[in-house]
C-alpha cells in the first residue's frame, strides 16, 4: 500500500469514506474546518462526475450538507442515524457545547454515529490553539442525563483515519454515538499515513425508520418514559450495554513498562511527546515506561491498577488541562502511586525536555 | 402499553388510532385525525415518517400508525431534512406547536424552508405553551393573559405575536404557505384540503409546504372549548389573517 501525506483533519474524512460513510452535516469552525471542506470536495467532485456520466468514487456517500448551526448539524445526524444510515459530524470544542442536548438524545435512542472534536482551546471562547479542555464533557457526559459515548484518542493521523473507521464499527455494533476527541495539533498536523485495513463491519438495523411499510409494528426512535417503569426498563437496558462495552473494548498502549517503576500517562499530542521523553529517560537509565488510553471510555482503569500494585511507584500525568485524565489516572491507581501531575494549558504544548525534567524530579 | 394497543371501536383511519390524551376540546385530536385520513387517501401510510415536536403532542405517534422520531425541542425540520435526503422515497411530515417552531426552532424552520426541503411541516399555533401548563409563546396575542404574562402580553415588554407564514413568505424556495384554522365545520374542511395538498406537493416532489393550523387551548386559556373556539375566530383570525401566502 502507497504512503499518503495529509492534514489529520483530511485523514478522519479518509477513513470515514473509507468507512462507507453517507452522510456528512456539519458547521465551520477552527481548528476542524478542513473536516467539512474535505468532505464538500469529495461529495461535489462526486456530482460532476455524475454529471459527466461517470460513476461516482463514493456512491455511498450521498448526503453533505453545511448546516445553519452546530445544533441543525448534530440533529441532522439524528435523521441519517434513525434512519439508519452510516452519519457523521465534526466540530471543535465550542462547537461541541452545542451539540451537546441532540448528543443526549442520540445516547438516550441508542443511535449510532460518529462525532468527532478537535479540542482547542477554551472555557469561552478560548483559542483557537490546541488544548484538552473537553476530556470530562466527552467521558463523563456533557449533555443532560446518565450516558456514554465511546470515545477514542489518536494520537497520529494514521490513527485519525484507523480510528474512525474502528469508531463506526463499534458505534453500530453497540448502537451507540461515539467520539473522536483528540487536539488541534493533530487536527492540523501533516504527516504519512497508510489506508488502514480495518474491516468494514455491517450490521442489521431492524430499529431503523424506514416507513412502516408491511410491519405490523411501528418502528418509533423515541426517548421519552412518562412512567418509572418503562424508565427504569430502558436505562437499565443502557446501562446493562455500557458494562459490556466496558469489558470488551478497552483499549490501551504500552511502551517500555516491563521494568519500570515510573509510568508516564497522556492521550493524543502529549502521549507522542511524553514517548519521545520515555526514550530520553531510559538513555540516562530510568527506569521509566509509557501507558496510552485509546479508549478515553470505557477507560483502562485495570491497568493502572495492574501496573501499580507491585510494579510502578510514581505516575506523572501530562495533559493540556488542569487536570481532566488525572481523575480517571487517580481512580484506576487508588493510591497504589504517587501521582504527579503537569499542566501545559493555553495553547502550547510539552517538550520532550520539559517533561524528561518531571521525569527526573520523579526518579 | 402504548395508547396504540388500544382497538378504536368503530371504523376510523388506518393511520390513526384514536383515543387521544388530549383535553376535552382540543384541536390535536381533530388534526391528529385529519391528517389520519389524508394519508389513508394518498395511500402514504406505508411511507410516512413522522416528526414528533416537544410540546402537547410529543406523543403524537401513539395516535398515528406510522414510523416516526421524537426529536429535541424545536430540531424537527433538521431531523427532517437528513431523514428526506437520505430517504428520498419516504413522505416526512413534521407536526410542530408554537413554542417548538417559532421559538425555540425558529433557526431550523427559516432554514429548512430557505434550502427547500422536501419535506411538509404541518404548524399547530394556539398562542400558548400547552404542555407546560401555559406559558406566553411566540404567539401569544396582545394582552393575551398567560401564567408568564399575567397581566396579558405588552408589546413594550415582549414583543409582537410571530407570523410564521409572513415570515417565511419573504424567501425564495418554499412552494406552499397557508394559514387555516379548525374553529369550525367549514375551516376543518379548509384545513384537510390544505393539508391534502401540501403531502401532494411532496409527493409530486414540488418543494416545501408548511400549513399553519390555528388551534386551541381550552385548558390553559382557561375557556370552554366552545368558547376557545370563539376566541380563535374572533380573536386569533385578526393577528393571524387566514389565507394562502404561497401557492407556486
Amino acid at each position: 500500500m502507497s504512503k499518503l501525506y495529509m492534514k489529520g483533519n483530511e485523514a478522519i474524512v479518509e477513513g470515514a469514506l473509507k468507512a462507507g460513510v453517507e452522510g456528512f452535516l456539519g458547521y465551520p469552525i477552527t481548528p476542524a474546518s478542513e473536516i467539512i471542506e474535505t468532505f464538500a470536495q469529495r461529495y461535489f467532485a462526486d456530482r460532476e462526475r455524475e454529471k459527466r456520466g461517470e460513476k461516482p468514487l463514493y456512491p455511498k456517500f450521498r448526503l453533505f450538507l453545511q448546516m445553519e448551526s452546530e445544533i441543525a448539524s448534530i440533529n441532522a445526524v439524528m435523521g441519517g442515524a434513525s434512519v439508519g444510515c452510516r452519519v457523521m459530524t465534526a466540530s471543535s470544542s465550542p462547537g461541541i457545547s452545542l451539540k451537546q442536548e441532540g448528543i443526549s438524545y442520540l445516547a438516550a435512542c441508542e443511535l449510532p454515529c460518529v462525532i468527532v472534536n478537535i479540542m482547542r482551546g477554551g472555557p469561552g471562547l478560548g483559542s483557537i490553539q490546541p488544548e484538552q479542555g473537553d476530556y470530562f464533557q466527552a467521558v463523563k457526559g456533557g449533555g443532560h442525563g446518565d450516558y456514554k459515548l465511546i470515545v477514542l484518542a489518536p494520537n497520529s493521523v494514521q490513527e485519525m483515519a484507523e480510528h474512525t473507521m474502528l469508531l463506526f464499527n463499534l458505534t453500530d455494533k453497540y448502537r451507540n454515538p461515539g467520539m473522536i476527541l483528540t487536539d488541534g495539533y493533530l487536527g492540523q498536523m501533516k504527516e504519512s499515513m497508510e489506508f488502514p485495513d480495518i474491516p468494514i463491519e455491517k450490521y442489521e438495523k431492524p430499529w431503523a425508520v424506514t416507513g412502516i411499510g408491511n410491519r405490523e409494528t411501528q418502528n418509533i426512535i423515541e426517548s421519552l418514559f412518562l412512567a418509572p417503569e418503562p424508565m427504569i426498563e430502558a436505562k437499565t437496558k443502557l446501562w446493562q450495554k455500557y458494562k459490556k462495552i466496558e469489558s470488551n473494548e478497552v483499549r490501551y498502549e504500552i511502551y517500555k513498562v516491563e521494568d519500570a517503576k515510573i509510568l508516564v500517562t497522556a492521550y493524543g499530542t502529549p502521549s507522542r511527546i511524553a514517548k519521545a521523553a520515555v526514550d530520553l529517560a531510559r538513555e540516562k537509565g530510568v527506569r521509566v515506561g509509557l501507558l496510552r488510553p485509546i479508549t478515553l471510555w470505557p477507560f483502562p482503569y485495570k491497568i493502572y491498577a495492574d501496573l501499580t500494585t507491585h510494579q510502578i511507584d510514581k505516575v506523572l500525568v501530562v495533559e493540556m488541562s488542569f487536570g481532566q485524565l488525572l481523575e480517571d489516572v487517580k481512580l484506576g491507581v487508588e493510591g497504589r502511586a504517587e501521582v504527579r501531575f503537569y499542566a501545559v494549558y493555553g495553547g502550547i504544548v510539552p517538550t520532550e525536555k520539559d517533561i524528561l525534567e518531571k521525569i527526573m524530579e520523579l526518579e | 402499553m402504548r395508547v396504540s394497543a388500544l382497538i378504536p371501536k368503530y371504523p376510523e383511519p388506518q393511520a390513526y388510532l384514536g383515543r387521544t390524551h388530549y383535553c376535552p376540546g382540543c384541536g390535536h385530536s381533530t388534526l391528529h385525525k385529519i391528517l389520519g385520513e389524508i394519508i389513508d387517501k394518498l395511500g402514504i401510510r406505508k411511507k410516512v415518517i413522522l416528526i414528533e415536536p416537544i410540546g402537547c403532542s410529543v406523543i403524537a405517534l401513539n395516535y398515528l400508525k406510522v414510523d416516526g422520531i421524537q426529536g429535541p425541542h424545536g430540531r424537527a425540520p433538521a431531523i427532517a431534512t437528513a431523514v428526506k435526503r437520505l430517504r428520498p422515497q419516504n413522505i416526512v411530515i413534521t407536526y410542530q406547536g408554537d413554542g417548538d417552531l417559532a421559538a425555540i426552532g425558529t433557526n431550523e424552520i427559516i432554514h429548512a424552508a430557505n434550502r427547500g426541503e422536501m419535506f411538509t411541516t404541518i404548524f399547530v399555533n394556539n398562542a400558548v405553551y400547552g404542555m407546560t401548563g401555559g406559558q406566553m409563546a411566540p404567539t401569544t396575542l396582545l394582552g393575551q393573559k398567560s401564567t408568564t404574562t399575567p397581566g396579558g402580553r405588552v408589546a413594550e415588554y415582549c414583543g409582537y405575536p410571530l407570523r410564521v407564514c409572513e415570515l417565511l413568505n419573504t424567501l425564495d424556495a418554499p412552494v406552499y404557505l397557508e394559514r387555516v384554522s379548525l374553529f369550525d365545520l367549514e375551516h376543518i374542511s379548509r384545513t384537510k384540503a390544505a393539508i391534502r395538498k401540501a403531502l401532494i406537493n411532496q409527493i409530486e416532489k414540488r418543494g416545501f409546504s408548511l400549513v399553519e393550523v390555528l388551534s386551541n387551548c381550552p385548558t390553559n386559556w382557561k375557556m370552554s372549548p366552545q368558547q376557545s373556539w370563539n376566541f380563535v375566530k374572533q380573536e386569533m383570525t385578526k393577528a393571524f389573517p387566514l389565507g394562502v401566502f404561497r401557492d407556486k
